[in-house]
């Protein structure tokens, strides 16, 4: 019954979903959501997005990947015992049920506007870009993707049952959302690098964190779950993980469409709207954990594990993401709580996350390095110590080195050059453990490498991913460059080696708006580089004025080039940027989504038979 | 030498020639200062001081533009964002100090103008308040932990209830056989 | 007894939905002002009428007046001005304007097609003055009393309850303190 079911539901919202793209595509200016958002110039690609680009759009595309992660649930889980997979189905269908009463009776994208204009207001000229059709899908991929790993929650709170076979079905959905929610924030990152101009990449605006706390939880949730399911303890810490990262992309709608804090991001706020995700919020959520209330106390502390251990060094990992979630929160709320509280009006902007965040993951970097090189179940320091230690001199040299070629290193970046090698070296120790030849048996390297499963390549992967990343934001946070210059055509500036000389400039027009295109070439020691031209564009319906960067883009850094205003006549005020290492900021990204995806192809979430076999004797073992 | 030979009339074939040496000379002269003239200027900075720019924008990017949807004064382009960064870049050249640029702008804006929320007992659940939970939480794991560990064996699953891993993946070391 | 700590991410939750439930009912844009309570800043402005005389902070002392933010290219001043002008025609207290950041041919204009309810206007080209108050948008409108300190400020176009229940009573209060 749930799977038929499930599946009429999602043709059905895509049907719905197809309709109102249609309208996009056909210019139905009757349709008051096409009106507001598009416009008969705009060019078709940007059309479509268009149809998730404003409030009641975005829902249509939530709803879409709702009833789509359900029916991916019911088409894939050939594995799960049919009670579970019709209550996980269940819950699906109302946590869908709720968002189409959200749509139906505050969001209506399908509201008509008569007498109908001749044209639109076109989308908002900073969504106009391809960045912009691929980042809220991805987002929103990994948002509602949660729900599955809170469906599958909430079902085995009902049933009663959860043992570590439960854990291992929820592994794949978990971390299959979690690598798309990574790829979404990443894209949000990098498009608001090239597209706003400034050259930042992340602004801790209220938005920003609404989609990086379900991501930090979502982090906690991969792991916690893998000490449930090889030691099936803290199973209801994972239960407890798996509500909260659902419950945070909730939490997360209801910032941007409630207007209860100001972000670049909100979308136009309505205190009715608020209202609804509130109440919504307070029923799902609340009925969630009010199960777990119910049943936590019944569920069994699986097996043993010591004080030191892999298990441990896990739950390290939780507390540390957690209270970073916390910090986050903390900060973004806090403006909220003291004018609650009428102790007057605040602002929490990146100087206090920055400040907060970076330490917390310095110690869980610490620990992510230590994690794989200690021992399941049990371990002992001196050990571990022992395998450490070529690790923790090899970042030592390389972090100096590092610093040394590069000058002038504050204290933070040293921390964030530590923690990139760290991880890098502490990763090399581990796969050194696994290939090296064990006594007696040499078995050659390759085949070694070969044997790796790819869960453990995933792993990692998705580390070196965060490695990465380090490594960029550092190098970028300490050696970017700034020079703002006037430039006449023929003058020049040399900036980090780099020579940039100004051409001109030209108008020039586009579909829909009409720019002063400048260019510029860049030699290096004579010779030459590349030649950038960027722009500013007036688009000609909202006429707004918006900078197009010209970006050069390598694996040593960024060339990055703006025009300022004109001055006067050809001579305009340019603002160029050397950033090191920047592209490493999403590459790294990239690799963690990567790894996870890796991890989910693994040979063991694809084996059947074996699984139906031993189903029944552990889930009547393993009931609580 | 006598004066008439220099007195006399030019033969054409020297008025050719000399023509000819003044063309040449002026081409060299030519020749060496076109390159001189084409040659780029180096472009003047924006502003005549880009050690005042530096601090400018590092003090702009921590107040807020409060016109703007969340945006700092160094960022935005808004007219009081371009009016509050003059009236910030006459400050340092007078001489003032960032704190005192930032007690300017909270007389007349409130602390909302700071994007780095002043120290106060208002604010020291939000400064301390992570620090704090660190503590806390990795205090009431190691807790947690040993609490377990002194319970009797019977509080715990059976070891084999645990499923086999299908693949060992059991970290440094162990790969004499599957059991743990 | 056990049982009871497995409450507190459901009492978390009961926290955060009451937080929410009242910031629905606030306003984050809306930015009070350290002023309130404190001597208005010092100024010397042209008159527009007259620009070679000039208006000084300390003509001001002695009287309970209001000043009211406003420019020729501000939309809502337009939609707030018959207020003002119903203000000062009651006689309710003197009202001077502050030109913010507009131009005198642009400003005088505005005040012959929409009428002239202010005492004296005084030009503030460079928004300089408007920092000094604090002011962030146009229209605001202050109360400053006879010893020269800020009592309210109010940030957008007047309204009539606004007018009558935060402008009055004050006024009076203030008239009254003597």
């Amino acid at each position: 019954m749930a799977r038929p079911a499930t599946n009429l539901l999602l043709a059905l919202i895509f049907f719905s979903f197809l309709c109102l793209i249609a309208s996009f595509v056909r210019n139905d200016f009757s349709v008051m959501n096409v009106a507001s958002n598009s416009n008969s110039a705009l060019p078709l690609m940007y059309r479509v997005a268009a149809s998730w680009g404003s409030h009641e759009g975005s829902l249509m595309l939530w709803l879409l990947m709702q009833s789509g992660w359900a029916w991916a649930v019911a088409t894939f889980s050939r594995r799960l015992p049919l009670p579970m997979l019709a209550r996980t189905l269940a819950v699906m269908g109302l946590l869908t049920l709720s968002f189409l009463l959200f749509v139906l009776l505050t969001s209506n994208p399908f509201d008509r506007l008569l007498p109908v204009p001749l044209d639109g207001r076109d989308l908002n000229p900073q969504l106009q870009d391809p960045g912009m059709i691929f980042h809220p899908p991805m987002l929103y991929m990994g948002y509602v993707g949660f729900s599955v790993a809170f469906a599958l929650a909430v079902a085995a709170l009902i049933g009663g049952n959860l043992d570590t076979q439960w854990a291992r079905w929820m592994r794949p959905w978990t971390t299959v959302a979690w690598a798309f929610l990574t790829f979404g924030i990443a894209l949000g990152s990098w498009w608001a690098y090239y597209e706003l101009g400034w050259g930042g990449w992340w602004f801790w605006d209220a938005v920003e964190n609404a989609s990086f706390m379900p991501w930090l939880v979502g982090t906690a949730l991969i792991h916690s779950l893998a000490v449930t399911e090889k030691r099936g303890s803290f199973k209801s810490w994972t239960v407890l993980l798996a509500i909260m990262a659902y419950s945070l992309s909730l939490l997360g709608t209801f910032l941007v469409r409630s207007g209860v804090i100001t972000s670049v991001h909100s979308f136009a706020s309505d205190p009715t709207r608020g209202l609804f995700i509130l109440v919504m919020l307070a029923i799902t959520v609340g009925a969630a954990l009010t199960l777990y209330a119910w049943r936590a106390p019944s569920v069994g502390l699986g097996t043993r594990f010591a004080m030191m251990s892999r298990e441990t060094m896990l739950l390290a990992n939780n507390v540390l993401l957690i209270v970073a979630t916390a910090a986050v929160m903390l900060g973004t709320l806090y403006p909220l709580i003291l004018d609650a509280f009428g102790l007057g009006k605040i602002s929490v902007g990146a100087p206090y996350f920055d400040a907060v965040f970076a330490p917390i993951m310095a110690v869980l970097v610490f620990f992510m390095g230590v994690g794989p090189l200690s021992r399941w179940k049990q371990d002992e320091v001196p050990a571990l110590a022992r395998r450490m230690r070529w690790a923790a001199g090899v970042t030592v040299v390389c972090a100096a080195l590092t610093a040394w070629v590069g000058g002038s290193m504050g204290f933070m970046s040293v921390v964030g050059l530590l923690m990139a090698f760290w991880i890098v070296t502490t990763v090399a120790a581990e796969l050194w453990e696994k290939l090296r030849p064990v006594g007696g048996v040499r078995a050659n390297i390759l085949y070694r490498l070969g044997q790796l499963s790819r869960a453990h390549v995933g792993m990692m992967v998705a580390h070196v991913g965060v490695a990465v990343f380090v490594f960029g934001v550092t190098m970028v946070g300490t050696y970017d460059i700034e020079r703002d210059v006037k430039m006449a055509p023929g003058d020049s500036t040399t900036v980090n080696g780099y020579t940039f000389t100004y051409v001109g400039v030209q108008p020039t027009t586009g579909p829909n708006y009409q720019a002063m295109r400048g260019h510029l070439t860049v030699t290096r020691d004579g010779a030459a580089v590349t030649d950038l031209y960027p722009e500013k564009r007036v688009y000609r319906v909202q006429r707004s004025p918006m900078t197009e960067a010209a970006i050069y883009s390598r694996v040593r850094g960024d060339l990055y080039v703006q025009m300022g205003e004109v001055i006067e006549g050809d001579t305009w005020l340019v603002r160029i940027w050397v950033k090191p290492f920047v592209a490493w900021i999403w590459f790294g990204s990239l690799m963690m989504g990567l790894g996870g995806m890796l991890a989910v192809s693994d040979k063991r979430y694809r084996q059947r038979v074996r699984e139906t076999a031993v189903q029944p004797g552990t889930a009547a073992a393993s009931v609580r | 030498m006598p004066q008439a030979e220099l007195a006399g009339p030019t033969s054409s074939r020297s008025r050719l020639g000399r023509t000819f040496f003044w063309f040449c000379a002026l081409a060299i002269v030519l020749a060496v200062s076109l390159p001189t003239i084409s040659l780029a200027r180096e472009a003047a900075p924006a502003s005549a001081d880009p050690v005042l720019e530096d601090r400018l924008m590092r003090i702009s990017s921590e107040l807020r533009c409060l016109v703007c949807q969340n945006e700092t004064i160094a960022a935005s382009s808004a007219d009081l964002a371009v009016d509050l960064r003059n009236q910030v870049r006459e400050m340092l050249r007078a001489g003032k100090s960032d704190a005192e640029v930032y007690q300017y702008m909270t007389a007349r804006y409130g602390d909302f103008v700071l994007y780095r929320p002043p120290v106060k007992p208002a604010t020291w659940v939000l400064w301390y308040g992570p620090a704090v939970l660190l503590v806390v939480g990795l205090v009431t794991l190691w807790w947690l932990l040993r609490r377990r560990n002194r319970m009797a064996a019977d509080q715990f699953d059976a070891e084999d209830s645990a499923l086999p891993e299908p693949h060992n993946n059991n970290g440094p070391g162990q790969r004499q056989g599957p059991t743990r | 007894m056990k049982s009871l700590r497995f409450l507190w991410p459901l009492a978390l939750l009961a926290a955060v939905l009451i937080l929410f439930t009242v910031g629905l009912g606030l306003n984050p844009r809306e930015v009070p002002s350290p002023l309130i309570g404190k001597p208005a800043p010092a100024f010397s402005l042209p008159r527009l009428d007259d620009p070679t005389q000039q208006v000084s902070h300390a003509d001001m002392l002695g009287k309970v007046w209001m000043l009211n933010v406003w420019a020729s290219w501000c939309a809502p001043c337009r939609e707030e001005h018959p207020l003002v002008i119903d203000i000062a025609r009651r006689q309710l207290v003197p009202v001077y304007g502050l030109n913010y950041k507009d131009q005198a041919t642009a400003a005088n204009g505005w005040l012959k097609q929409l009428g002239n309810p202010y005492r004296a206007n005084l030009v503030d080209a460079d928004g300089r003055v408007g920092i000094d108050f604090g002011v962030y948008g146009v229209p605001e409108t202050f109360i400053i009393d006879r010893d020269g300190i800020v009592r309210l400020k109010h940030t957008g176009a007047l309204t009539p309850a606004v007018v009558r229940d935060k402008i009055e009573p004050l006024l009076k209060a203030l008239n009254a303190a003597g």
